[in-house]
Protein backbone atom coordinates (compact mmCIF):
# COMPACT_ATOMS: atom_id res chain seq x y z
CA UNK A 1 0.00 0.00 0.00
CA UNK A 2 0.69 3.78 -0.53
CA UNK A 3 1.06 5.96 2.81
CA UNK A 4 1.23 9.51 2.75
CA UNK A 5 2.36 11.18 6.37
CA UNK A 6 2.03 15.01 6.57
CA UNK A 7 4.24 16.69 9.26
CA UNK A 8 4.62 20.26 10.32
CA UNK A 9 8.25 21.16 12.32
CA UNK A 10 7.25 23.12 15.25
CA UNK A 11 9.36 24.71 18.10
CA UNK A 12 10.03 22.00 21.06
CA UNK A 13 9.17 24.32 24.20
CA UNK A 14 10.50 23.82 27.67
CA UNK A 15 8.65 25.18 30.12
CA UNK A 16 8.27 28.57 28.74
CA UNK A 17 7.60 29.95 25.75
CA UNK A 18 8.75 33.08 24.69
CA UNK A 19 8.04 35.54 22.12
CA UNK A 20 10.10 37.60 19.31
CA UNK A 21 10.04 41.41 20.20
CA UNK A 22 7.56 42.28 17.23
CA UNK A 23 5.09 39.80 18.46
CA UNK A 24 5.23 37.81 15.18
CA UNK A 25 6.52 34.53 16.39
CA UNK A 26 7.91 32.00 19.07
CA UNK A 27 11.66 33.24 19.97
CA UNK A 28 13.07 30.17 19.05
CA UNK A 29 16.83 31.24 19.60
CA UNK A 30 17.25 28.57 22.37
CA UNK A 31 14.79 26.11 21.10
CA UNK A 32 15.26 22.90 19.48
CA UNK A 33 13.08 21.88 17.03
CA UNK A 34 10.41 19.29 16.79
CA UNK A 35 8.10 16.78 14.72
CA UNK A 36 4.07 17.98 15.98
CA UNK A 37 3.55 15.00 18.46
CA UNK A 38 0.48 14.03 16.73
CA UNK A 39 2.90 13.23 13.57
CA UNK A 40 5.41 11.93 15.16
CA UNK A 41 2.80 9.48 15.91
CA UNK A 42 1.19 9.43 12.72
CA UNK A 43 5.03 8.70 11.12
CA UNK A 44 4.94 5.95 13.20
CA UNK A 45 1.51 4.74 11.96
CA UNK A 46 3.03 5.00 8.60
CA UNK A 47 5.84 3.09 8.69
CA UNK A 48 3.70 0.13 10.55
CA UNK A 49 1.90 0.30 7.92
CA UNK A 50 3.90 -0.39 5.20
CA UNK A 51 6.00 -3.09 7.40
CA UNK A 52 2.46 -4.82 8.10
CA UNK A 53 1.25 -4.42 4.39
CA UNK A 54 4.13 -3.94 2.17
CA UNK A 55 4.51 -0.73 -0.30
CA UNK A 56 6.01 2.42 0.74
CA UNK A 57 5.71 5.14 2.89
CA UNK A 58 6.16 9.39 2.04
CA UNK A 59 6.56 11.96 4.54
CA UNK A 60 6.11 15.65 3.48
CA UNK A 61 6.04 18.66 5.03
CA UNK A 62 5.13 22.11 3.87
CA UNK A 63 6.96 24.43 5.54
CA UNK A 64 10.87 26.53 5.67
CA UNK A 65 13.82 24.44 4.20
CA UNK A 66 14.96 23.81 7.51
CA UNK A 67 12.08 21.02 7.98
CA UNK A 68 14.53 18.99 5.86
CA UNK A 69 15.66 17.85 9.64
CA UNK A 70 11.86 16.44 10.24
CA UNK A 71 11.82 14.57 6.89
CA UNK A 72 15.30 13.06 7.87
CA UNK A 73 13.92 12.04 11.16
CA UNK A 74 10.97 10.31 9.60
CA UNK A 75 13.33 8.16 7.39
CA UNK A 76 15.76 7.40 9.96
CA UNK A 77 12.16 6.00 11.70
CA UNK A 78 10.71 4.01 8.65
CA UNK A 79 9.86 6.13 6.19
CA UNK A 80 10.90 5.78 2.27
CA UNK A 81 10.70 9.19 0.29
CA UNK A 82 10.80 12.61 1.72
CA UNK A 83 9.15 15.31 0.31
CA UNK A 84 9.68 19.03 1.11
CA UNK A 85 7.17 22.04 -0.08
CA UNK A 86 8.98 24.70 0.88
CA UNK A 87 7.74 28.04 1.68
CA UNK A 88 9.59 30.91 3.65
CA UNK A 89 6.98 32.51 5.77
CA UNK A 90 4.44 30.53 7.74
CA UNK A 91 1.06 30.01 5.92
CA UNK A 92 -2.44 30.03 7.32
CA UNK A 93 -4.13 26.91 7.07
CA UNK A 94 -6.38 27.27 4.18
CA UNK A 95 -3.30 28.44 2.12
CA UNK A 96 -1.65 25.19 3.29
CA UNK A 97 -3.97 23.05 2.55
CA UNK A 98 -4.43 24.05 -0.95
CA UNK A 99 -0.56 24.12 -1.34
CA UNK A 100 -0.86 20.44 -0.36
CA UNK A 101 -3.77 19.65 -2.25
CA UNK A 102 -1.62 20.54 -5.10
CA UNK A 103 2.19 18.94 -4.21
CA UNK A 104 -0.33 15.53 -3.66
CA UNK A 105 -1.71 15.95 -7.18
CA UNK A 106 1.78 16.33 -8.53
CA UNK A 107 2.81 13.13 -6.31
CA UNK A 108 -0.07 10.64 -7.29
CA UNK A 109 -0.07 12.18 -10.78
CA UNK A 110 3.72 10.35 -11.30
CA UNK A 111 3.46 7.50 -8.98
CA UNK A 112 -0.26 6.68 -8.42
CA UNK A 113 -2.58 7.51 -5.51
CA UNK A 114 -2.17 6.63 -2.03
CA UNK A 115 -4.16 4.52 -0.23
CA UNK A 116 -3.69 6.39 2.82
CA UNK A 117 -3.01 9.94 3.98
CA UNK A 118 -2.16 10.93 7.56
CA UNK A 119 -2.25 13.83 9.08
CA UNK A 120 -2.10 14.90 12.76
CA UNK A 121 -4.64 15.94 14.31
CA UNK A 122 -4.04 19.35 14.95
CA UNK A 123 -0.61 21.15 14.82
CA UNK A 124 1.23 21.94 18.14
CA UNK A 125 1.90 25.54 17.35
CA UNK A 126 -0.91 26.80 15.30
CA UNK A 127 -4.09 24.25 16.21
CA UNK A 128 -5.58 25.29 13.32
CA UNK A 129 -7.57 21.78 13.60
CA UNK A 130 -8.18 22.18 9.98
CA UNK A 131 -5.33 21.48 6.87
CA UNK A 132 -6.50 17.68 6.96
CA UNK A 133 -10.23 18.16 6.68
CA UNK A 134 -9.43 20.80 3.82
CA UNK A 135 -6.91 18.37 2.06
CA UNK A 136 -9.57 15.59 1.74
CA UNK A 137 -12.82 17.34 0.84
CA UNK A 138 -10.95 18.61 -2.08
CA UNK A 139 -9.71 15.29 -2.75
CA UNK A 140 -13.15 14.46 -2.23
CA UNK A 141 -11.96 11.16 0.16
CA UNK A 142 -13.31 10.31 3.42
CA UNK A 143 -11.55 11.88 6.80
CA UNK A 144 -12.31 11.20 10.66
CA UNK A 145 -9.43 12.93 12.29
CA UNK A 146 -8.59 12.03 16.65
CA UNK A 147 -7.82 8.58 15.61
CA UNK A 148 -6.20 6.56 18.92
CA UNK A 149 -6.22 2.96 16.48
CA UNK A 150 -6.05 2.31 12.93
CA UNK A 151 -5.65 -1.28 11.05
CA UNK A 152 -6.22 -1.19 7.40
CA UNK A 153 -7.47 -4.62 5.93
CA UNK A 154 -9.10 -5.44 2.49
CA UNK A 155 -9.51 -2.03 1.14
CA UNK A 156 -11.00 -0.42 4.55
CA UNK A 157 -9.40 1.46 7.77
CA UNK A 158 -11.18 0.67 10.58
CA UNK A 159 -10.05 3.51 13.17
CA UNK A 160 -11.03 4.19 17.12
CA UNK A 161 -11.79 7.53 18.71
CA UNK A 162 -11.46 8.10 22.50
CA UNK A 163 -14.68 9.82 23.83
CA UNK A 164 -15.86 10.66 27.47
CA UNK A 165 -17.69 7.36 27.41
CA UNK A 166 -15.17 5.25 25.65
CA UNK A 167 -14.64 4.53 22.23
CA UNK A 168 -16.03 5.04 18.70
CA UNK A 169 -15.33 2.96 15.62
CA UNK A 170 -15.34 4.10 12.37
CA UNK A 171 -14.33 2.19 8.75
CA UNK A 172 -12.87 4.50 5.99
CA UNK A 173 -13.17 2.86 2.39
CA UNK A 174 -9.46 3.59 0.92
CA UNK A 175 -8.38 5.84 -0.40
CA UNK A 176 -9.06 7.96 2.90
CA UNK A 177 -7.79 10.59 4.79
CA UNK A 178 -7.25 10.45 8.93
CA UNK A 179 -5.70 12.75 11.74
CA UNK A 180 -4.04 10.69 13.67
CA UNK A 181 -3.68 11.82 17.69
CA UNK A 182 -0.89 11.06 19.95
CA UNK A 183 -1.31 7.73 22.49
CA UNK A 184 -2.06 5.77 19.38
CA UNK A 185 1.12 4.32 19.13
CA UNK A 186 4.21 4.87 21.41
CA UNK A 187 6.86 5.98 18.53
CA UNK A 188 10.27 4.42 17.78
CA UNK A 189 14.06 5.79 18.44
CA UNK A 190 16.05 5.62 15.21
CA UNK A 191 18.19 2.71 15.22
CA UNK A 192 22.16 3.58 14.42
CA UNK A 193 21.52 2.18 11.12
CA UNK A 194 18.23 4.32 10.50
CA UNK A 195 20.39 7.30 11.79
CA UNK A 196 22.89 6.78 9.09
CA UNK A 197 20.42 5.81 6.20
CA UNK A 198 18.65 8.95 7.01
CA UNK A 199 21.48 10.86 5.92
CA UNK A 200 21.96 9.52 2.77
CA UNK A 201 17.57 9.42 2.16
CA UNK A 202 16.76 11.37 -0.73
CA UNK A 203 14.81 14.48 0.04
CA UNK A 204 12.74 16.07 -3.24
CA UNK A 205 12.02 20.14 -3.20
CA UNK A 206 8.68 20.88 -4.76
CA UNK A 207 7.97 24.22 -5.71
CA UNK A 208 4.55 24.89 -4.52
CA UNK A 209 2.27 28.21 -4.30
CA UNK A 210 -1.48 29.08 -3.44
CA UNK A 211 -3.53 32.12 -2.65
CA UNK A 212 -4.12 33.73 1.12
CA UNK A 213 -6.48 32.33 2.88
CA UNK A 214 -9.20 34.55 5.31
CA UNK A 215 -7.32 34.09 8.83
CA UNK A 216 -4.48 36.39 9.53
CA UNK A 217 -2.22 36.57 13.12
CA UNK A 218 -1.66 39.64 13.89
CA UNK A 219 0.49 38.75 16.59
CA UNK A 220 0.60 36.54 19.67
CA UNK A 221 1.11 37.21 23.24
CA UNK A 222 1.49 35.74 26.24
CA UNK A 223 -1.51 35.10 28.20
CA UNK A 224 -1.48 37.26 31.73
CA UNK A 225 0.75 35.23 34.16
CA UNK A 226 -1.50 34.08 37.28
CA UNK A 227 0.45 36.18 40.30
CA UNK A 228 2.60 33.20 41.89
CA UNK A 229 0.99 33.29 45.21
CA UNK A 230 1.07 29.26 46.12
CA UNK A 231 0.35 28.64 49.25
CA UNK A 232 3.21 26.41 51.37
CA UNK A 233 0.73 23.79 53.22
CA UNK A 234 4.33 22.45 54.85
CA UNK A 235 7.18 20.25 53.86
CA UNK A 236 7.62 16.31 54.01
CA UNK A 237 4.88 13.89 55.98
CA UNK A 238 3.85 16.42 58.45
CA UNK A 239 1.98 18.58 55.95
CA UNK A 240 -0.58 15.83 55.14
CA UNK A 241 -2.55 17.58 58.18
CA UNK A 242 -2.45 21.06 56.66
CA UNK A 243 -3.33 18.93 53.14
CA UNK A 244 -7.06 17.17 54.98
CA UNK A 245 -7.76 20.75 56.17
CA UNK A 246 -7.51 22.21 52.98
CA UNK A 247 -9.58 19.12 51.00
CA UNK A 248 -12.04 19.79 53.80
CA UNK A 249 -12.79 23.31 53.25
CA UNK A 250 -13.48 23.02 49.68
CA UNK A 251 -15.79 19.95 50.03
CA UNK A 252 -13.34 17.43 48.45
CA UNK A 253 -13.49 15.17 51.88
CA UNK B 1 -31.87 43.35 13.57
CA UNK B 2 -28.86 41.45 11.77
CA UNK B 3 -28.77 37.99 10.56
CA UNK B 4 -28.93 35.24 13.18
CA UNK B 5 -25.73 34.31 15.42
CA UNK B 6 -25.89 30.72 14.57
CA UNK B 7 -24.48 28.21 17.04
CA UNK B 8 -23.92 24.51 16.21
CA UNK B 9 -25.43 21.90 19.16
CA UNK B 10 -22.80 19.21 19.86
CA UNK B 11 -25.02 16.46 20.85
CA UNK B 12 -24.19 12.67 20.83
CA UNK B 13 -27.01 10.63 20.19
CA UNK B 14 -29.50 13.69 21.26
CA UNK B 15 -27.87 14.14 24.54
CA UNK B 16 -26.48 17.74 24.83
CA UNK B 17 -22.72 18.09 25.45
CA UNK B 18 -22.07 20.87 28.09
CA UNK B 19 -19.58 22.82 25.76
CA UNK B 20 -22.58 23.61 23.56
CA UNK B 21 -23.67 25.96 26.11
CA UNK B 22 -20.44 27.71 26.59
CA UNK B 23 -21.22 28.40 22.61
CA UNK B 24 -24.49 29.62 23.79
CA UNK B 25 -23.09 32.17 26.12
CA UNK B 26 -20.76 33.63 23.88
CA UNK B 27 -23.19 33.80 21.39
CA UNK B 28 -25.33 35.76 23.46
CA UNK B 29 -22.83 38.39 23.53
CA UNK B 30 -22.34 38.22 20.18
CA UNK B 31 -25.93 38.62 19.50
CA UNK B 32 -25.64 41.81 21.48
CA UNK B 33 -23.05 43.34 19.36
CA UNK B 34 -24.68 42.35 15.91
CA UNK B 35 -27.83 43.22 17.20
CA UNK B 36 -28.80 39.65 15.70
CA UNK B 37 -30.82 36.79 17.80
CA UNK B 38 -29.45 33.58 19.05
CA UNK B 39 -30.38 30.86 16.77
CA UNK B 40 -29.30 27.32 17.30
CA UNK B 41 -29.10 24.14 14.81
CA UNK B 42 -28.77 20.96 15.92
CA UNK B 43 -28.10 17.85 13.01
CA UNK B 44 -29.91 14.75 14.08
CA UNK B 45 -32.37 13.63 16.23
CA UNK B 46 -32.05 15.94 19.83
CA UNK B 47 -33.31 14.30 23.18
CA UNK B 48 -36.62 15.82 24.68
CA UNK B 49 -36.07 19.12 26.64
CA UNK B 50 -32.93 19.68 24.78
CA UNK B 51 -34.55 22.75 22.83
CA UNK B 52 -35.88 24.00 26.56
CA UNK B 53 -32.52 23.79 27.86
CA UNK B 54 -30.77 25.51 24.63
CA UNK B 55 -34.15 28.17 24.99
CA UNK B 56 -32.50 28.93 28.95
CA UNK B 57 -29.32 29.86 27.31
CA UNK B 58 -31.08 32.50 24.71
CA UNK B 59 -31.84 30.13 21.91
CA UNK B 60 -34.94 32.05 20.22
CA UNK B 61 -35.40 29.67 17.26
CA UNK B 62 -33.77 26.20 17.15
CA UNK B 63 -33.16 24.63 13.79
CA UNK B 64 -33.57 20.86 13.88
CA UNK B 65 -32.38 18.68 10.72
CA UNK B 66 -33.43 15.39 10.66
CA UNK B 67 -33.49 12.28 8.95
CA UNK B 68 -33.18 8.14 8.91
CA UNK B 69 -29.76 8.68 8.28
CA UNK B 70 -28.54 11.21 10.24
CA UNK B 71 -28.81 8.06 12.85
CA UNK B 72 -25.20 8.99 15.02
CA UNK B 73 -22.45 11.25 14.71
CA UNK B 74 -20.26 11.75 11.43
CA UNK B 75 -17.74 14.61 10.57
CA UNK B 76 -18.46 14.68 7.00
CA UNK B 77 -22.42 14.36 6.96
CA UNK B 78 -22.68 16.79 9.75
CA UNK B 79 -20.52 19.38 8.22
CA UNK B 80 -22.41 19.03 4.78
CA UNK B 81 -25.88 19.38 6.38
CA UNK B 82 -24.68 22.60 8.22
CA UNK B 83 -23.11 24.24 5.44
CA UNK B 84 -26.61 24.08 3.33
CA UNK B 85 -27.92 25.45 6.61
CA UNK B 86 -25.66 28.48 6.63
CA UNK B 87 -26.11 28.85 2.78
CA UNK B 88 -29.99 29.20 3.08
CA UNK B 89 -29.45 31.35 6.41
CA UNK B 90 -26.67 33.31 5.91
CA UNK B 91 -26.28 34.27 9.38
CA UNK B 92 -24.49 36.77 10.54
CA UNK B 93 -21.44 34.24 11.99
CA UNK B 94 -21.32 30.49 13.08
CA UNK B 95 -20.09 29.61 16.66
CA UNK B 96 -19.37 25.97 17.56
CA UNK B 97 -17.94 24.15 20.51
CA UNK B 98 -14.08 23.89 20.44
CA UNK B 99 -13.93 19.84 20.89
CA UNK B 100 -12.72 16.92 18.60
CA UNK B 101 -16.32 17.40 17.11
CA UNK B 102 -16.83 21.02 17.05
CA UNK B 103 -13.47 21.60 15.70
CA UNK B 104 -13.73 18.98 12.85
CA UNK B 105 -17.58 19.55 11.91
CA UNK B 106 -16.34 23.63 11.36
CA UNK B 107 -13.30 22.69 9.71
CA UNK B 108 -15.31 20.76 7.38
CA UNK B 109 -18.16 24.01 6.91
CA UNK B 110 -15.06 26.01 5.93
CA UNK B 111 -13.45 23.65 3.52
CA UNK B 112 -17.06 22.90 1.98
CA UNK B 113 -17.81 27.03 2.11
CA UNK B 114 -14.13 27.62 0.83
CA UNK B 115 -14.03 29.96 3.78
CA UNK B 116 -11.40 30.76 7.32
CA UNK B 117 -11.89 29.05 9.95
CA UNK B 118 -10.54 29.75 13.54
CA UNK B 119 -10.21 27.52 15.85
CA UNK B 120 -10.63 27.28 19.54
CA UNK B 121 -11.09 31.24 20.12
CA UNK B 122 -11.14 33.04 23.59
CA UNK B 123 -12.74 36.44 22.28
CA UNK B 124 -14.64 37.47 19.27
CA UNK B 125 -15.00 41.36 17.82
CA UNK B 126 -17.26 41.32 15.01
CA UNK B 127 -16.18 44.50 12.94
CA UNK B 128 -16.19 45.70 9.23
CA UNK B 129 -16.12 42.71 7.04
CA UNK B 130 -15.39 39.98 9.83
CA UNK B 131 -13.78 39.94 13.20
CA UNK B 132 -10.92 40.09 15.00
CA UNK B 133 -10.62 37.42 17.84
CA UNK B 134 -8.31 36.28 20.07
CA UNK B 135 -7.48 32.38 20.30
CA UNK B 136 -5.46 29.76 22.04
CA UNK B 137 -2.25 28.74 20.44
CA UNK B 138 0.06 25.78 21.94
CA UNK B 139 -3.20 24.93 24.01
CA UNK B 140 -3.65 27.46 25.34
CA UNK B 141 0.02 28.53 26.33
CA UNK B 142 0.06 31.37 24.15
CA UNK B 143 -2.67 33.86 22.84
CA UNK B 144 -3.17 35.16 18.88
CA UNK B 145 -4.70 37.81 17.91
CA UNK B 146 -6.24 37.39 14.90
CA UNK B 147 -7.97 38.85 12.03
CA UNK B 148 -10.45 36.94 9.94
CA UNK B 149 -12.00 38.24 6.93
CA UNK B 150 -15.35 36.97 6.05
CA UNK B 151 -18.72 37.77 5.27
CA UNK B 152 -19.60 34.58 7.68
CA UNK B 153 -17.45 34.26 9.96
CA UNK B 154 -16.69 30.53 11.33
CA UNK B 155 -15.17 29.98 15.07
CA UNK B 156 -15.22 27.64 17.51
CA UNK B 157 -15.22 28.44 21.64
CA UNK B 158 -12.04 27.03 23.26
CA UNK B 159 -13.42 24.86 25.70
CA UNK B 160 -13.66 25.66 29.24
CA UNK B 161 -12.39 28.67 28.82
CA UNK B 162 -15.85 30.56 29.89
CA UNK B 163 -18.61 29.11 32.18
CA UNK B 164 -21.72 28.61 30.58
CA UNK B 165 -24.05 31.07 31.82
CA UNK B 166 -28.32 30.64 31.92
CA UNK B 167 -29.93 33.68 29.98
CA UNK B 168 -30.95 36.67 32.76
CA UNK B 169 -34.73 35.37 30.97
CA UNK B 170 -35.22 32.01 29.41
CA UNK B 171 -36.52 32.54 25.98
CA UNK B 172 -39.56 30.89 24.67
CA UNK B 173 -37.51 28.77 21.84
CA UNK B 174 -39.72 28.05 18.34
CA UNK B 175 -38.20 24.81 16.42
CA UNK B 176 -37.77 25.07 12.50
CA UNK B 177 -37.48 22.08 10.28
CA UNK B 178 -34.87 22.62 7.88
CA UNK B 179 -34.81 20.76 4.78
CA UNK B 180 -31.57 19.94 3.69
CA UNK B 181 -30.66 17.47 0.95
CA UNK B 182 -29.43 13.98 2.68
CA UNK B 183 -25.77 12.99 0.93
CA UNK B 184 -26.19 9.60 1.37
CA UNK B 185 -22.29 9.48 0.17
CA UNK B 186 -21.38 10.87 3.34
CA UNK B 187 -22.49 8.26 5.63
CA UNK B 188 -19.14 6.82 4.96
CA UNK B 189 -17.42 8.70 8.09
CA UNK B 190 -20.33 7.99 10.27
CA UNK B 191 -19.81 6.14 13.47
CA UNK B 192 -20.50 2.45 13.00
CA UNK B 193 -19.82 1.24 16.85
CA UNK B 194 -18.48 1.43 20.26
CA UNK B 195 -16.58 0.49 23.01
CA UNK B 196 -18.00 2.28 26.42
CA UNK B 197 -16.05 2.19 29.22
CA UNK B 198 -17.87 0.20 32.61
CA UNK B 199 -16.26 2.35 35.11
CA UNK B 200 -18.21 5.53 35.57
CA UNK B 201 -15.65 8.10 36.44
CA UNK B 202 -13.39 9.49 33.48
CA UNK B 203 -10.22 11.66 33.65
CA UNK B 204 -12.26 14.36 32.01
CA UNK B 205 -15.47 14.27 34.37
CA UNK B 206 -13.28 12.71 37.72
CA UNK B 207 -14.30 15.71 40.50
CA UNK B 208 -10.43 14.62 41.73
CA UNK B 209 -7.05 13.78 39.90
CA UNK B 210 -3.84 12.47 41.35
CA UNK B 211 -1.79 13.14 38.89
CA UNK B 212 2.44 12.05 38.73
CA UNK B 213 4.84 12.90 36.91
CA UNK B 214 8.77 11.91 36.01
CA UNK B 215 9.05 12.16 39.90
CA UNK B 216 7.07 8.82 40.55
CA UNK B 217 10.06 6.99 39.02
CA UNK B 218 8.38 4.17 37.60
CA UNK B 219 5.08 2.14 37.26
CA UNK B 220 5.01 0.44 40.80
CA UNK B 221 5.22 3.55 41.98
CA UNK B 222 1.94 5.16 41.17
CA UNK B 223 0.64 2.64 44.01
CA UNK B 224 0.25 5.48 46.55
CA UNK B 225 -1.55 7.61 43.68
CA UNK B 226 -4.17 5.32 43.17
CA UNK B 227 -4.34 4.81 46.97
CA UNK B 228 -5.19 8.51 47.00
CA UNK B 229 -7.06 8.45 44.60
CA UNK B 230 -9.60 5.79 45.45
CA UNK B 231 -10.10 7.31 48.85
CA UNK B 232 -11.13 10.26 47.39
CA UNK B 233 -13.31 8.74 44.29
CA UNK B 234 -10.81 10.62 42.23
CA UNK B 235 -8.40 8.99 39.34
CA UNK B 236 -4.85 8.83 38.45
CA UNK B 237 -3.25 10.83 35.62
CA UNK B 238 -0.02 11.09 34.41
CA UNK B 239 2.75 13.89 32.64
CA UNK B 240 3.80 12.81 29.03
CA UNK B 241 7.44 12.14 30.25
CA UNK B 242 5.33 9.16 32.48
CA UNK B 243 3.44 8.11 29.31
CA UNK B 244 6.46 7.72 26.91
CA UNK B 245 8.65 5.88 29.60
CA UNK B 246 5.51 3.20 29.10
CA UNK B 247 5.08 3.71 33.15
CA UNK B 248 1.18 4.60 32.21
CA UNK B 249 -1.03 4.31 28.89
CA UNK B 250 -1.35 7.42 27.29
CA UNK B 251 -5.58 7.21 27.84
CA UNK B 252 -4.42 8.66 31.45
CA UNK B 253 -1.76 11.66 30.15
CA UNK B 254 -2.78 15.08 30.60
CA UNK B 255 -1.73 18.32 28.73
CA UNK B 256 -1.95 19.68 25.40
CA UNK B 257 -2.26 16.12 23.41
CA UNK B 258 -4.00 14.00 26.44
CA UNK B 259 -7.03 14.74 28.18
CA UNK B 260 -7.58 18.64 29.40
CA UNK B 261 -9.08 17.90 32.46
CA UNK B 262 -11.08 20.28 35.45
CA UNK B 263 -11.59 18.78 38.14
CA UNK B 264 -12.27 19.74 42.20
CA UNK B 265 -8.88 19.18 43.43
CA UNK B 266 -5.79 18.25 41.21
CA UNK B 267 -2.80 16.80 42.97
CA UNK B 268 0.51 17.30 40.82
CA UNK B 269 2.72 14.66 41.89
CA UNK B 270 6.78 15.46 41.13
CA UNK B 271 5.22 16.98 38.09
CA UNK B 272 8.13 19.52 37.03
CA UNK B 273 5.25 21.36 34.97
CA UNK B 274 6.24 21.88 31.38
CA UNK B 275 3.74 23.98 29.24
CA UNK B 276 2.37 21.23 27.86
CA UNK B 277 1.09 19.97 31.04
CA UNK B 278 -0.03 23.32 32.26
CA UNK B 279 -2.39 23.45 29.91
CA UNK B 280 -3.90 20.34 30.12
CA UNK B 281 -4.36 21.02 33.96
CA UNK B 282 -5.19 24.38 34.10
CA UNK B 283 -8.92 24.51 34.51
CA UNK B 284 -8.60 22.59 37.97
CA UNK B 285 -10.28 24.52 40.60
CA UNK B 286 -7.33 23.79 43.33
CA UNK B 287 -4.04 22.57 42.34
CA UNK B 288 -1.84 21.08 44.77
CA UNK B 289 2.03 20.30 43.74
CA UNK B 290 3.83 18.12 45.72
CA UNK B 291 7.67 18.01 44.69
CA UNK B 292 10.81 18.02 46.39
CA UNK B 293 12.25 21.07 44.20
CA UNK B 294 10.46 24.24 45.53
CA UNK B 295 11.28 26.07 42.28
CA UNK B 296 9.23 23.37 40.23
CA UNK B 297 7.32 25.47 37.47
CA UNK B 298 3.98 23.50 39.35
CA UNK B 299 5.40 24.98 42.56
CA UNK B 300 5.07 28.29 41.18
CA UNK B 301 1.65 27.87 39.74
CA UNK B 302 -0.31 26.14 41.77
CA UNK B 303 -2.27 27.62 44.34
CA UNK B 304 -0.75 24.89 47.15
CA UNK B 305 1.94 23.16 47.34
CA UNK B 306 4.04 20.75 49.57
CA UNK B 307 7.82 20.58 49.65
CA UNK B 308 8.42 17.04 49.58
CA UNK B 309 8.86 13.50 48.33
CA UNK B 310 5.38 12.68 47.30
CA UNK B 311 6.34 8.87 47.89
CA UNK B 312 6.27 9.42 51.37
CA UNK B 313 3.84 12.57 51.14
CA UNK B 314 1.01 10.38 49.41
CA UNK B 315 0.93 8.03 51.59
CA UNK B 316 0.90 10.70 54.71
CA UNK B 317 -2.29 12.33 53.26
CA UNK B 318 -4.28 8.93 52.70
CA UNK B 319 -3.62 7.76 56.31
CA UNK B 320 -4.25 11.41 57.48
CA UNK B 321 -7.83 10.87 55.47
CA UNK B 322 -8.48 7.68 56.43
CA UNK B 323 -7.99 8.72 60.10
CA UNK B 324 -10.32 11.55 59.99
CA UNK B 325 -12.77 9.31 58.20
CA UNK B 326 -12.69 7.21 61.87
Amino acid sequence: MRVLVCVKRVPAPGARINITADGQAVDTAHLAFTTSPHEECAVESAAQLVEEHGGEATVLTLGPAASEEQLRYAASVGIQRCVLASVSEEWDPQRTATGIVSVIGELEATDGPFDLILFGNESADAGGFQVGIRVAHALDRPIVNGAKGLTVEEGHARIERATDAGLETYALTLPAVIGIKEGINLPRYPTMRGRLASKKADVVTVEVDAAAGGLRKVMLERPPERESSTVILGHGPEAAAAVVDLLDEIGAL
Amino acid sequence: MSAPVLVVVEHDRGDLMPATLEAMTIARDLALAYDAPVEALAVGDVAAGTTDRLGEFGGGVVHLVTDELLTDYGPEIWADCVTQVVRSLAPSIVIATGTDRGNEVMAGVAARLDAPFAANCIEVRPTEGGVDLTRVRWGGSLLEQARLDAEIPLVTIAHHSIEPVPAPTPTAVVTSALPVEIDQALTRSMVTGRVERTAGITLATAPVVVGGGRGVGSADGFGPLEALASTLGGVVGCSRAVTNNGWRNHADQVGQTGTRIAPDVYFACGISGAIQHWVGAMASKHIIAINTDGDANMVHRAGYAVIGDLHVVVPAITEEILRRRG
